[in-house]
């Protein structure tokens, strides 16, 4: 039985099986780990992301891979997403140091094991070409999640904040599921590009499909967190960890975009007008929602966490606008402008939530919009930092977020839906106003706290990197742009 | 006429149905646990009609044998406050009901329709002596390898989640070491102090 079997190449698999390999062996050493500091698994974490990197540029092809029999593609926007994983979860887990450092009760070395299998998670839902692996990779990477949320065992918001991430999680991973298994009714595959060539080739069950589609657009919906499956976002980002909560905010909108463009884009290409109204829904609703809710919070946490609603409404629209009527003139330009739009919202949350966490000290949280008042006269520099992350947000031109928001719109405008992109637009001035008033308050305002910023040297290099690349990038965006661009053209 | 398969095929439904709309009816939570052993039980009689053995088997085996009964337990173990939980059933139902209906109606529009009805299949004929637990193992061990493995590593994940969230560290209770006690000298137990005698006056 099975002889003809032959065994697959574990070869495009490895920055994979290396980072599985090293997360076990993290666990083990950590257990003889007595300080606290825990400086041999925070070192070795970092060299084990190193190491995926390496490994990963060292397996680049730009020719598409597919192995274990199809359940897994190496293409050239699997080993982008993934090189840029591996850096955001790096300079995550560098910011987060000291932050978990200063908190009792945060069990420290579980938190960079679960880091490390969440980073696994993402790799494989990136690298995913069927259902399975795709679903696989999903809840290990959201179980993960879910137990980060809750590591601080004695606050009682932060399991608050799990208790709900979990369940609602829970919820979209059976809605997705359930999409899946009706798509595989009609399709009579799980894997995407078999999926794909049987809607080309085949005239199948509509209505199967479609209802499929809904499930599986409202469980990407949840776990994007757009209007109306959003409620999760601000109370998770509100109530985890301020480290747990950049953690969540970086990297795994990456991973969405990934599961994002492998299911809609190369599995339901064909079906595009079906799910396109419907993105279109989600994407208004979350520029609205988002941008209007921030305007009333309080807390920095909240603000962004309605924000980052907004952002990826913003995103869905390059995905919507690649194919429509079945013209693909400007798939490239629309998916393109999508992948740098994610790429530099991370980059700039990356660099909000790492301020966050350099202002905060043990005991004292500073998460709150009062906190940042008169931030100028205590630290000059770090108050310009925050300025450039909240100015590019809001898309003021010349920080890289202005770019981003413009590549989208020529895509919308390019598509010929002319009123989408008013929309956009007048939203998104709606939305500057709230990440106007955190420059006012760091500028304009009297301080409420007065002890100057501390922090390692070490961080305050980083964050200022951080800072400064939200600032370069927006001087010289070309060549991200021209990356993303060649990746997708190697992809699609 | 119905042929035997049939009968036995609509019999399980029927009991099915019966336990599953009791899960969610019955006021006392074991009960509801013990309906849905009663459904999970009948689901795998069903899937023996459909000659999956082994998934019947699994059913029975890690649902009802290792699942359910932890699930039991736990419920047996919480002690429940059902008026608490009814709490705003009243004030929450006719929200609830205008869009659970709204839902029943435009998925039975779906499903109802023309395009939507499940077509009469033949259940594939297998010869005997093919087992479907063999030719599952060998699927998993070739096709399915990488599946397999990712579903390892969620558990793995699991464990490491579950110890970080409720170990607190070594418990630091209060024992006697008996070596030591052994061990213990008069010395040790009894201190004799030297004082001077005062004198009573």
């Amino acid at each position: 039985m099975f002889n003809d079997f032959v065994a697959p190449s574990l070869y495009p698999a490895a920055p994979e099986i290396f980072l599985l390999t090293m997360a076990c062996v993290i666990l083990l050493l950590d257990l003889g780990v007595k300080s606290p500091r825990r400086t041999l698994t925070f070192v070795l974490t970092q060299l084990t992301l190193l190491g995926c990197a390496a490994i990963t540029l060292a397996t680049s092809n730009v020719e598409v891979v597919y192995t274990f029999s199809n359940m897994f593609v190496d293409d050239m926007l699997a080993d982008f997403l993934k090189l840029l994983v591996y850096l955001t979860v790096s300079v995550v887990l560098f910011y987060s140091r000291e932050y978990i450092q200063a908190r009792q009760d945060v069990p420290k070395g579980e938190y960079f094991v679960l880091a490390l299998l969440a980073t696994l998670g993402m790799m494989v839902m990136i690298s995913a070409n069927h259902f399975l692996t795709l679903y696989l990779g999903l809840e290990m990477m959201s179980l993960c999640l879910y137990a980060m949320v809750a590591l601080r065992r004695s606050s009682a918001v932060c399991t608050e904040a799990a208790m709900k991430y979990f369940i609602l999680g829970a919820l979209a991973s059976g809605l997705l599921l359930y999409g899946m298994s009706m798509i595989y009714g009609a399709t009579g595959s799980l894997e995407i590009t078999a999926v794909a060539e049987r809607l080309y080739t085949h005239t199948v069950d509509d209505k199967v499909l479609v209802f499929g589609i809904v499930f599986l657009v409202a469980g990407l919906a949840f776990k994007l967190g757009v209007v109306p499956f959003h409620m999760w976002v601000p109370d998770v980002y509100h109530g985890a960890p301020t480290s747990v909560t950049l953690f969540i905010g970086a990297a795994p909108k990456l991973a969405a975009f990934a599961i994002v463009m492998r299911l809609l884009v190369n599995g339901l290409i064909t079906q595009a007008e079906d799910w396109q109204s419907m993105l279109i829904i989600l994407s208004v609703l979350s520029m609205a929602i988002g941008n209007l809710v921030a305007i009333a919070q309080t807390n920095i946490k909240r603000m962004l966490a309605y924000s980052a609603i907004s952002h990826m409404g913003f995103m869905l629209l390059g995905i919507v606008t690649g194919v429509v009527g079945g013209d693909a003139r400007f798939a490239l330009n629309a998916y393109s402008s999508a992948l740098f739009y994610v790429v530099t919202y991370v980059l700039t949350t990356t660099a909000a939530f790492g301020l966050i966490m350099l202002f905060s000290k043990a005991g004292f949280e500073s998460d709150e919009l009062e906190d940042f008042k008169g931030l100028n006269k205590r630290s000059p520099w770090f108050a310009a930092m925050m300025m450039f992350v909240m100015l590019s947000m809001a898309g003021i031109p010349f920080f890289v977020g202005f770019f981003a928001k413009f590549s989208v719109l020529q895509a919308v405008v390019a598509a010929g839906y002319y009123w989408l992109a008013v929309v956009a637009v007048v939203l998104s001035l709606i939305g500057a106003f709230y990440y106007l008033r955190v420059v006012k308050f760091m500028y304009f305002d009297e301080p409420k706290h007065v002890e100057p910023i501390e922090g390692p040297t070490s961080l305050k290099v980083v964050l200022s990197v951080n800072g400064v690349a939200v600032g370069l990038l927006g001087l010289f965006p070309q060549m991200l742009m021209s990356l993303c661009a060649y990746t997708l053209l190697r992809s699609l | 006429m119905m042929d035997f398969k049939t009968t036995v095929f609509f019999f399980l439904s029927a009991i099915l149905i019966f336990a599953a709309l009791r899960v969610i009816t019955a006021r006392n939570p074991v009960h509801a646990v013990l309906h849905l052993i009663l459904s999970f039980f009948t689901a795998a009689g069903l899937w023996v009609l459909l000659q999956a053995e082994f998934l019947a088997m699994v059913l029975v085996m890690v649902y009802i044998g290792a699942v359910m009964v932890l699930f039991l337990f736990v419920v047996m173990m919480l002690d429940l406050n059902l008026d608490q939980l009814r709490q705003g059933f009243w004030n929450y139902l006719p929200l609830g009901a205008v869009i659970g209906i709204l839902m029943v109606i435009e998925m039975g529009m779906v499903l109802g329709s023309r395009y939507f009805q499940v077509l009469d299949s033949e259940v594939p004929s297998v010869p005997a002596g093919v087992s479907n637990t063999k030719e599952l193992g060998a699927l998993l061990a070739t096709d399915y390898v990488y599946p397999f493995e990712l579903a390892a590593v969620v558990l793995l994940v699991a464990i490491v989640a579950a110890v970080a969230l409720t170990f607190r560290g070594p418990k630091k209770t209060r024992y006697t070491d008996p070596a030591k006690q052994i061990r213990v000298k008069a010395e040790d137990r009894v201190r004799i102090v030297k004082m001077p005698v005062e004198k009573q006056d």
